[in-house]
């Protein structure tokens, strides 16, 4: 442990790292969930394929490969991404089209009675989706959201692959220099979790935000912290 | 980020025809290793899952933790840390039992987490019926709860096992000769990458669309 | 036909507010709507009774836009909803078309379908805003007008959630009538209420039907209602209209086996 000490402000400069990865991929997913999903739910049949073909690309094939893929064959067409923005478009598309899903099944959650009544009153189609819907659907959302944002802090890892000098990367080089990998890759998987608890948290609070904008009772259901009473009894165990 | 070499703006098909032998058989490796850690995430899913419900001291506590921190944590640096540690404890596989090995735990995490779901999915009422039929312990498992566990888990644990055959692309870091590694090591032997993770890509596609498409076609048929 | 209603426009004689000819529905291949012929003349109230899956429904989410017939006119007002003259020719037209074209008329729905984020005040006040272009203000004002005429104007910070049902239909009908609707649509508004709560929404309705000139269309299981107010009643069987008539005729001495049939059923409830 001792010999690690000096490395630490290295691994907090990664830490920073692989946050900033994470948010910006997020920051990506997001708005790319809800373009998927609405061109999934679109009335016109090109758009709903055109859809269902990105979704199925990135979900179907590793993230490693489509990884390597940016980095190294886009630039053969012309298209030379530093590693870093390559690294955030493709954890952004694939998080966004497993999360283009969730945005769908919430979306649709929302009872035909409410868009009709959208309709009987003969509110503008913005507002009704804005006001309307929306405020209905985004609590449902938070919870996955909360998940989502784990797996792409997770996800973020696999950036160390095409160099960048992330959290995981950075680990690699100490452990190298210094000979001792298991407390450095220990001491990593240590800060990658509390970094996990730290987001879960956060979700936990924006989950209030959102309900309380959305006019629902403030309380949380996602994350880690709240405990839940298992309905497994423990007589089922013997006791 | 050095030098780019420049080559490859075309498909060429007979490169790519030369080398689909040696994806597809590390295209074999990617799923020995699926298969075999899948085998590892569905039993000791179900025991860390069983663990973390029985409410014994001690136990169940670090079984839920485990779970949480295998769940909270990256796999990609999960493998370099058993890489790298196993030997120093004298422990020395070769590459791929290593990462079969910790695909394996971290996929036992997960499935344990959707095991829990499925056992509280279940209603309470069912486990207050079983105790009416005083039946014996082991007959309120194995012919209430878990006939009607299987059916919420097992979608539940196939798209698990899409997912950690997607994941066997990070044992490539370990230098396990799975696909991904194979279409890696062409592209910088040749210098053409274009092919090999396109190749890879598709292959990758391929076999997890049609695990999906025959998941839902069991499922489907036990619904009905 | 076309050539008819058009000059039934023009002409000085009052052409109905909203007419509907030839309807057809299927769903799933099982027609729903038979070749159905409908008019409301403005200000009259029109009950239609009938059996369940006789298409009563649909044939109000139909004079709403909701749903789109197979084949038929509807006329709402001066426009067609789903046609639009062109030449002084009658070409389909579509959703654009509709939404202005139906823009005369509100609906209430069974289930209420009340906005649950907002409270009792907001529901009836954003619609106003939006499609009335009033100021907050303004809006604001006439909704607590609507809300004390329904009877709620002391609940009016509530949401849905904390009212009961019959409160919660007395918004919804406060929210429509926000529009200023010329045709309203009542669809079973008191189905879905506890029994003790149906009295103070059919109180509320018959306030309004007596006060207002607006024509109103109400599907309802309520024969005494439907008497009281109705100045003309449709009975719907099998998605045929086959009984129209004044209540007094329709409700007392129907002239069809098939509405007799009905009423005792209901009766014998
Ligand atoms: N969206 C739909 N899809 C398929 N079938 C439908 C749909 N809407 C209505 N139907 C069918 O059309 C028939 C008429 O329905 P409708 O709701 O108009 O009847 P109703 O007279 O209002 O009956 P009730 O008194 O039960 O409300 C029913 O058999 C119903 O099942
Ligand atoms: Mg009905």
């Amino acid at each position: 442990m001792g010999a690690v000490a000096p490395y630490v402000p290295f691994l907090l400069g990664g830490v920073q790292v692989t946050l900033q990865i994470t948010f910006a991929a997020i920051a990506l997913a997001v708005p790319v969930a809800f373009i998927l999903a609405f061109a999934r739910m679109s009335p016109f049949r090109a758009m709903r394929w055109a859809g269902g073909f990105v979704i199925e690309t990135f979900r179907g094939s590793s993230a490693v490969v489509q990884l390597f893929w940016a980095f190294y064959v886009l630039p053969l067409f012309g298209i030379n991404l530093s590693p870093v923005a390559a690294g955030i478009l493709v954890l952004g598309l694939n998080e966004g089209s497993y999360f283009s899903e969730v945005v769908r099944a919430s979306l649709r959650s929302i009872s035909a009675g409410q868009r009709e009544a959208t309709v009987a009153l003969h509110l503008p189609r913005f507002f009704a989706f804005r006001s309307v819907i929306l405020p209905q659907a985004l609590p449902v959302m938070i919870p996955p959201f909360g998940n989502a944002l784990v797996l792409m802090l997770k996800f973020s890892a696999l950036v160390s692959l095409v160099t960048i000098q992330d959290l995981s990367f950075r680990a690699g080089l100490i452990a190298t220099s210094l000979g001792t990998s298991g407390t450095v890759y220990g001491l990593v998987l240590c800060i990658y979790f509390a970094l996990a608890l730290m987001l879960a948290g956060a979700v936990m609070v924006l989950e209030r935000r959102v309900n309380r904008w959305a006019g629902r009772d403030d309380t949380a259901r996602s994350g880690f912290f709240t405990r839940r009473q298992s309905s497994v009894p423990p007589w089922a165990f013997g006791r | 980020m050095g030098l780019r070499p420049m080559t490859g703006f075309s498909w060429d098909w007979s490169f790519a025809w030369s080398i689909l032998p040696a994806l597809l058989k590390g295209l074999a490796v990617t799923v020995q290793a699926t298969l075999a850690g899948f085998l590892i995430a569905f039993v000791g899913g179900l025991a860390l899952c069983l663990l973390r419900l029985a409410r014994l001291p001690l136990l169940s506590p670090l079984a839920w933790f485990v779970i949480e921190f295998l769940r909270g944590t990256p796999f990609l640096v999960q493998l370099y840390f058993t890489f790298y540690v196993l030997p120093n404890y004298g422990i020395i596989f070769s590459p791929f039992i290593t990462g079969t090995l910790a695909l394996g735990i971290y996929g036992a995490a997960r499935a344990a987490e959707f095991y829990r779901s499925a056992l509280e999915a279940i209603p309470p009422g069912q486990w207050e019926a079983a105790l009416t039929l005083k039946l014996p312990l082991s007959g309120v498992w194995f012919r209430i709860i878990l006939p009607q566990m299987w059916p919420v888990a097992l979608p539940m644990l196939g798209n698990l096992m899409i997912a950690m055959f997607k994941d066997t692309a990070v044992l490539s870091t370990i230098t396990v000769l799975e696909m991904v590694a194979v279409a890696k090591d062409i592209g910088v032997q040749t210098f053409r990458y274009l092919e090999p993770l396109t190749m890879a890509g598709i292959l990758f596609w391929c076999v997890s669309y049609l695990t999906a498409r025959v998941i839902r076609t069991v499922e489907e048929k036990h619904a009905s | 036909m076309q050539a008819e209603t058009a000059g039934a426009r023009q002409s000085s004689t009052p052409a109905g507010i909203l007419e509907m000819r030839g309807i057809r529905k299927e769903f799933d291949g099982r027609v729903v709507l038979d070749d159905v012929d409908l008019d409301l003349a403005a200000g009259e109230k029109l009950a239609l009774i009938g059996p369940s899956g006789s298409g009563k429904t649909t044939v109000l989410r139909m004079a709403i836009g909701l749903t789109k017939p197979d084949a038929g006119l509807i006329r709402i007002e001066d426009k067609y909803l789903w046609h639009e003259q062109r030449d002084g020719r009658l070409v389909p037209a579509g959703e654009k078309h509709a939404r202005v074209a139906r823009r005369p008329v509100g609906m209430v729905f069974q289930q209420f379908n009340l906005f649950p984020h907002f409270t009792a005040l907001e529901n009836v006040r954003e619609p106003m805003v939006q499609v009335l272009r009033l100021s907050r203000d303004e809006a604001g004002s006439r909704a607590m007008e609507l809300l004390r005429k329904v009877g709620l104007s002391e609940h009016c910070h509530k949401r849905p959630g904390q009212l009961s049902g019959g409160q919660q239909q007395r918004v919804a009908i406060a929210r429509s009538l926000g529009l200023e609707p010329k045709i309203m649509l009542f669809d079973e508004v008191t189905s879905a209420l506890d029994p003790e709560l149906v009295g103070e929404v059919l109180r509320v309705l018959r306030d309004l039907a007596h006060a207002t000139d607006m024509a109103m269309l109400l599907v309802t299981h309520e024969m005494n209602f439907a008497a009281d107010i109705a100045d003309r009643v449709l009975m719907f069987d099998a998605g045929k209209i086959v009984e129209s008539g004044p209540p007094s005729q329709v409700l007392v001495t129907p002239r069809m086996p098939r509405t007799r049939q009905f009423l005792r059923a209901v009766n014998d409830r």
